[in-house]
């Protein structure tokens, strides 16, 4: 099973190093939690980053997917399954003045899937440190194969070119533009998912055959976001996304957040996101008959759907007594609710009406994150 | 798409052009601007009342990381040379008190500690990078400006003071 | 926005790095508030990017999470 579109694989990638300082020196050790819609997906998640001579810094990152499946999906047209995906990392950061060049390569692997990234960066300090400029090109090789399948074996390219702009405005407000272009080429669907279409001779109503996607893809996002610090010692963050590509999906992504520190070793936060996309062109929950246009996709994640998060994080700073090397530790919760909505694709597991009429579809996730890091 | 593939090399020429922050001489005709601080030992502190000496003027905040790493440079280099008539200010740009007095306490030095919360002096010095440490000549006037800190460039530092004592008031 | 748009604004950029007519208009040692550790953008980058990669994998848009910059003013 295609655990993920690979592309998410960038997502865990952890961002690069600001120009001018490089970030200190700490490991995160993080137990992740994932329970929504019928799948349960927990692991840990490692981060280490070293530096030397406040010129040089590497990074390692190790990541693992335990899955337990029983998605909408895989309930109506397979059976459950369990599965598991690795991700490891490195990364490598060389500062010079005012400029930061990182390099980064990572692989994920799982049975049907392997994808391997590299990235480059560069980032720079100008107007007296006012600004930040970081450009960034990711580039991506993607060995798609199926389960229980010998001669299935494709391929996917991609390119992610990314422009970041970090501005301090005032003394208590710092401003953000990002803007990536990311392009795909090659076998961009999932080889078990299928898609369902009007027929009347059938004993549901519809059948099923695989969904057939464009063999390119090329998407365009562009974000802003403003952090103010509160004069009582707080900060808040807006953040907006817009986001289409070729596929015809405009998404629209909203998100509110709000740190405090309550005591010296004490820090709350709470957050809420708002998410939206129309459908891809090419998407329908029912297709009139077989074959019918040719693209077909049916997967929810290209449906018209909204999502809203709510969010909220405790971290608890303070000094290991007992491990000397650690200069300074924290324990950190954050736990996140997601609700998502479906507009077009509807609950399969509901029979006995009428094809298309079956209730649209929504699910709840929890998503934990508990981890310990340590500075050192 | 042509634009795209070039991205990285314009990327890479506006690095190489970018600003380099070296230490700057002035010509030394300029007199260094005189203050008159609240000393965190009691009272108040003047460069004036520090004529003749070379005076090492360091401006520093608790919350600049190069900054916690340059101190214990100083200190060592203001028990070393004090002997030879060279002294050190440490002047904290913080508008309160309490985390420049947490962080001293954690990391105590030996050389004077003054507070400029208003930033006047600072600007005066046309402080430009955290941290910056100036040099001044026995005769009260600006030698020496280093912008920034990184391992290593207390040794530039101890070059300057040893050149500087030599010098006659 | 346009390729085209996009490497004009890079070229601009990078013909303006080199000018320093620009003074700060937030000096250094102003930057107190800005350097304390809640104001970073990802003050956990292991918690977040697991977090982009959660919606990422289950949402038609990804990219432009924008993490990077934020100069404290110090070298």
């Amino acid at each position: 099973m295609q655990l993920i579109r690979a592309l998410a694989l960038f997502a865990l990638l952890p961002a690069t190093a600001l120009a001018g300082v490089l970030p200190e020196d700490r490991a995160d050790l993080m137990y992740h939690y994932y329970d929504g819609g019928g799948v349960t997906i927990d692991g840990p998640s490692l981060l280490v980053r070293k530096k030397f001579a406040e010129k040089y810094a590497v990074s390692a990152s190790a990541y693992m997917d335990m899955v337990s499946s029983a998605s909408i999906d895989v309930i109506t047209t397979a059976s459950p399954y369990d599965e598991e995906r690795t991700q490891l990392g490195v990364g490598f950061e060389y500062l010079r003045g005012k400029v930061t060049y990182a390099a980064s390569f990572s692989n994920s692997s799982e049975n049907d899937y392997n994808a391997d990234t590299a990235g480059f960066s560069i980032s720079q300090d100008m107007f007296g440190d006012l600004t930040t400029v970081t450009l960034s090109f990711n580039r991506g090789w993607d060995d798609v194969t199926r389960r229980d399948d010998d001669v299935f074996r494709d391929e996917i390219d991609r390119r992610i070119y990314g422009v970041d702009i970090s501005q301090i405005a005032t003394k208590r407000l710092i401003l953000g533009l990002a803007i990536e272009t990311i392009t795909e080429e090659g076998f961009l669907n999932n080889p078990y998912r299928q898609v369902r279409f009007v027929d009347p001779g059938a004993a549901l109503g519809y059948d099923y055959e695989f969904e057939r996607y464009p063999r390119t893809r090329t998407g365009n996002a562009f974000s802003v976001r403003a952090r103010w610090y509160l004069p009582y010692r707080a900060a808040l963050q807006g953040d907006y996304r817009f986001y289409n590509d070729t596929w015809g999906i405009d998404a629209s992504t909203a998100e509110v957040s709000y740190t405090q520190p309550v005591r010296d070793d004490l820090t709350v936060d709470v957050h809420y996101r708002y998410y939206m996309q129309n459908g891809a062109d090419f998407y329908s929950d029912l297709f009139p008959r077989a074959d019918f246009q040719n693209f077909l996709a049916r997967d929810k994640e290209l449906a018209s759907m909204q999502s809203h998060t709510l969010g909220f994080g405790v971290a608890w700073e303070f000094k290991p007594s007992m491990v000397n090397f650690l200069g300074k530790a924290a324990l950190n919760l954050k736990v996140d609710y997601i609700l998502f909505k479906y507009d077009d694709f509807r609950d399969l597991r509901v029979t006995g009406v009428a094809p298309g009429t079956e209730p649209l579809y929504d699910f709840n996730a929890s998503v934990i994150r508990l981890f310990f890091s340590g500075w050192f | 798409m042509i634009a795209i593939r070039r991205l990285p090399i314009v990327a890479m020429l506006s690095a190489f052009v970018a600003l380099s922050w070296p230490a700057a001489a002035t010509d030394g005709s300029v007199p260094a601007p005189e203050f008159n601080l609240v000393n965190r030992a009691g009272g108040q502190l003047s460069l004036a009342s520090l004529r003749g000496q070379v005076v090492m003027i360091n401006f520093w905040a608790s919350w600049c990381g190069p900054c916690r790493q340059e101190f214990p440079a100083l200190d060592e280099m203001y028990r070393k040379y004090k002997p030879m008539g060279f002294t050190m200010v440490g002047i904290n740009v913080e508008s309160e008190k309490a985390d420049a007095e947490r962080f001293l306490g954690a990391r105590p030095v030996s050389f004077p500690i003054l507070f400029d919360p208003d930033n006047k002096v600072s600007g005066n010095y046309g402080v430009s990078a955290m941290p910056t440490t100036v040099l001044v000549d026995r005769q009260g006037r600006l030698r020496w400006q280093h912008r920034a800190y990184k391992p290593g460039d207390e040794a530039k530092y101890i070059e300057q003071i040893r050149q500087m004592v030599r010098e006659k008031s | 926005m346009t390729r085209a748009r996009i490497a004009a604004l890079l070229l601009l950029l990078a013909a303006a790095s080199g000018c320093s007519g620009i003074e700060p208009w937030v000096k250094p040692y102003e930057r107190e508030d800005l350097a304390d550790p809640i104001m970073a953008w990802e003050r956990d980058p292991v918690a977040s990017s697991y977090m982009r990669h959660v919606y990422e994998s289950r949402e038609g848009a990804r990219g432009a999470a924008g993490a990077a910059g934020g100069g404290c003013g110090c070298n």
